[in-house]
């Protein structure tokens, strides 16, 4: 193996990995998306939140009780956003969701240093550090257990999709509102739940996140690096969101390795997005996304 | 009967098409601005660098993003990227090409209007959630090539000084002089502004962020009047980057620009009114007091608990205060600060009489 081939392939390997921590968080926007065609910008917010209020608890009630307190405190504040932002809301423009969960995202924000402090604190998993070495190339550990969460996650969501009733009412929902509730299903209670779905995956997220940089200000960014992964995926696809979020986390990484010395780096803030507005040129619906048909 | 409609006839075209048909709201405009320019000579220092010109400068770029979001209906979040075009651009030609101020001014609009067609141009085919990441891609992409072509700005994380601002002979060296410069600047493209909004453009602007398919069908070139109001937009947005420097930081910083202004100009547009011009001022103020005012909250509830409170504390409460502020408006308020203007003028026109 040349040297580059091998450099390359370990670009590639760890992009791949940080593209499934990605889609984890684009997962998020996608499970809320389906559910009530919001586009959600808080959900980044979220992530830091739980993350955050995680890290706070934790010295006093350790890992399982801390968990427990963060998928309540998740749950609560999936509802009070329903309650407060959302639902009033209800038959106004999609602009004007949007723009109110960009609100949610600063109060949010704000509520979280309000409450637990601005300093980064630091999150561990208790993995080494030490890389594996497997024919040839260096893989992150941390980043090898992350993907391993991200396939349960995954898989137990599509899990509730496929099996459960309430997993059922949802993707009705997402296929057409006033069908479901024709039928008989609970639209409030399918965003209530919508919204603590992906509350519990911001935790997931949160987590995974908090254990590789930090619990700070930084994490709730990552929702920026979700966003051209939602692009290329298409907004309201599951597996959308993982694929694109390896795209993007091997395109960058990729781009950063090659490119970054040339130009004097931080390409890796900025490849995403001018690989999502290539897909938006081409195919703005994204890779697996439902065209939208427009009339009057 | 403070604010008479009646009584108020209009016998010539001319009248017909004044900026301000009402007395009152001639009498009330000519004070705000004769208070704008007496007042500020009594004023510190603090009150010119810390309120007033940033202020003015935020009411430009709000109002720039007006046009296209409240007016036009498209959503922007990279208008922060378009100041710092306009903040470059200005210092390049002023200091650099030694281009007089009121063209470097001029030029640091057209040049950040360009990069806003250019931004705009998926307008056409992208909506909604697309167009405001698409938006977010120029923001980045914009921040980052100012940052990463040393010819621009010297080199990652430099700040490029101005030179002593003159204009024609005048040297603008005190926070005074530099007020009026900003004031004079906003004051023009404020009456542009609200005379575009009742042209031709303005109504294909309204009529696309209604209904832009409809919009379409009764003739009016969506391309055109979408790219015109990124244009617009853009070139508001570099005239207030432009100011930033000139006026306010005397040195261009990228930031300044980044998306966290993006999202707060959105919030001015938002908490102020969306489509109206004197929102555009009034959120502008709004978000420029709100941090003053937590602070001076926090303090005095600091003294009255009895502990020096952190100033940690100061901006997670502002930015909570913040977003709360954003939901807020657009639940119980979507018209913004402009909505509540106009319920105060309704109660005055019939004032002192129950109706």
């Amino acid at each position: 193996m040349s040297p580059d081939l091998g450099f390359a392939l370990e670009l590639l390997v760890s992009g791949l990995l940080v593209g499934v921590l990605y889609a984890m968080v684009a997962l998020g926007f996608v499970l809320i998306y389906k559910a009530s065609d919001v586009f959600n910008f808080a959900q980044g917010a979220m992530t830091f939140f739980a993350a955050l209020a995680l890290v706070s608890v934790l010295p006093h009630l350790g890992w399982p009780l801390s968990l427990l307190f963060v998928v309540v405190l998740m749950a609560a504040l999936a509802v009070v956003i329903e309650r407060v932002a959302l639902r009033p809301l209800a038959g106004r423009p999609p602009l004007a969701l949007a723009m109110s969960t960009l609100g949610v995202t600063f109060a949010l924000g704000g509520l979280a240093q309000a409450l637990w402090g601005t300093e980064p604190q630091r999150l561990s998993l208790g993995i080494s550090p030490e890389p594996i070495q497997a024919a040839g190339i260096l893989i992150n550990r941390v980043d090898l257990v992350a993907a391993g969460a991200v396939a349960i996650i995954v898989a137990a969501l599509i899990w509730f999709f496929q099996r459960t009733k309430l997993g059922l009412g949802l993707r009705a929902v997402a296929d057409d509102h006033e069908a479901a509730m024709s039928v008989g299903i609970a639209l409030r209670r399918v965003w209530v739940v919508a919204w603590t779905l992906s509350g519990l995956v911001a935790i997931a997220a949160g987590i995974l996140w908090g254990n590789r940089i930090g619990v700070g200000f930084a994490v709730s960014l990552i929702a920026l690096k979700a966003l051209p992964v939602l692009i290329i995926g298409g907004i309201d696809s599951i597996p959308g969101a993982i694929i694109g979020g390896l795209i993007v986390g091997a395109t960058e990484s990729l781009a950063e390795g090659f490119i970054g010395p040339l130009v004097g780096g931080g390409v890796q803030e900025i490849f995403p997005y001018l690989v999502a507005l290539i897909f938006l040129m081409v195919r703005p619906y994204g890779l697996f996304g439902r065209p939208v048909i427009e009339r009057v | 009967m403070l604010y008479r409609e009646c009584g108020v006839y209009r016998t010539t075209y001319a009248q017909d098409a004044a900026l301000f048909p009402l007395p009152a709201d001639r009498i009330g405009t000519a004070v705000l601005v004769l208070a704008a320019v007496l007042l500020p000579p009594l004023l510190g220092t603090y009150w010119l660098r810390g309120i007033l010109i940033p202020f003015l400068v935020f009411s430009l770029a709000a109002l720039g993003l007006n046009f296209l979001t409240g007016y036009a209906g498209l959503l922007s979040l990279g208008h922060a990227a378009f100041m710092a075009v306009g903040a470059y651009a200005g210092v390049i030609l002023y200091g650099r090409y030694a281009v007089p101020l009121p063209l470097a001014l001029l030029g640091a609009g057209v040049i950040a209007a360009a990069v806003g067609a250019v931004a705009g141009t998926p307008s056409l085919r992208i909506k909604g959630f697309y167009l405001a990441v698409a938006t977010l891609a120029a923001q980045f992409l914009i921040t980052w090539t100012i940052q990463h072509v040393p010819w621009i700005s010297g080199g990652v994380f430099a700040t490029i000084n101005t030179p002593t601002v003159r204009v024609g002979g005048l040297v603008l060296d005190t926070a005074l002089r530099q007020y009026y410069l900003a004031f004079v600047v906003v004051a023009l493209l404020t009456v542009f502004g609200m005379n575009l909004t009742r042209s031709r453009i303005g109504r294909a602007w309204m009529a696309i962020r209604d209904r832009d398919i409809a919009a379409e069908i009764i003739g009016i070139r969506l391309l055109k009047y979408k790219v015109l109001a990124f244009i617009v937009a853009a070139f508001y947005a570099g005239v207030a980057g432009a100011l930033v420097v000139f006026c306010w930081y005397g040195s261009a910083n990228i930031e300044e620009f980044d998306l966290v202004n993006s999202v707060r100009i959105l919030g001015m547009v938002i908490i102020g009114g969306m489509g109206s011009i004197v929102g555009s001022f009034l959120g502008a103020g709004f978000v420029t007091l709100l941090p003053i005012l937590v602070s001076v909250a926090v303090h005095k509830a600091g003294v009255l608990i009895g502990g020096g409170a952190a100033n940690s504390l100061i901006s997670s409460l502002e930015d909570l205060i913040f977003g709360a502020m954003i939901v807020l408006f657009l639940v119980l308020e979507p018209l913004g600060l402009a909505r509540l203007w106009k319920t105060i003028k309704d109660y005055l026109r019939l004032w002192p009489f129950p109706y």
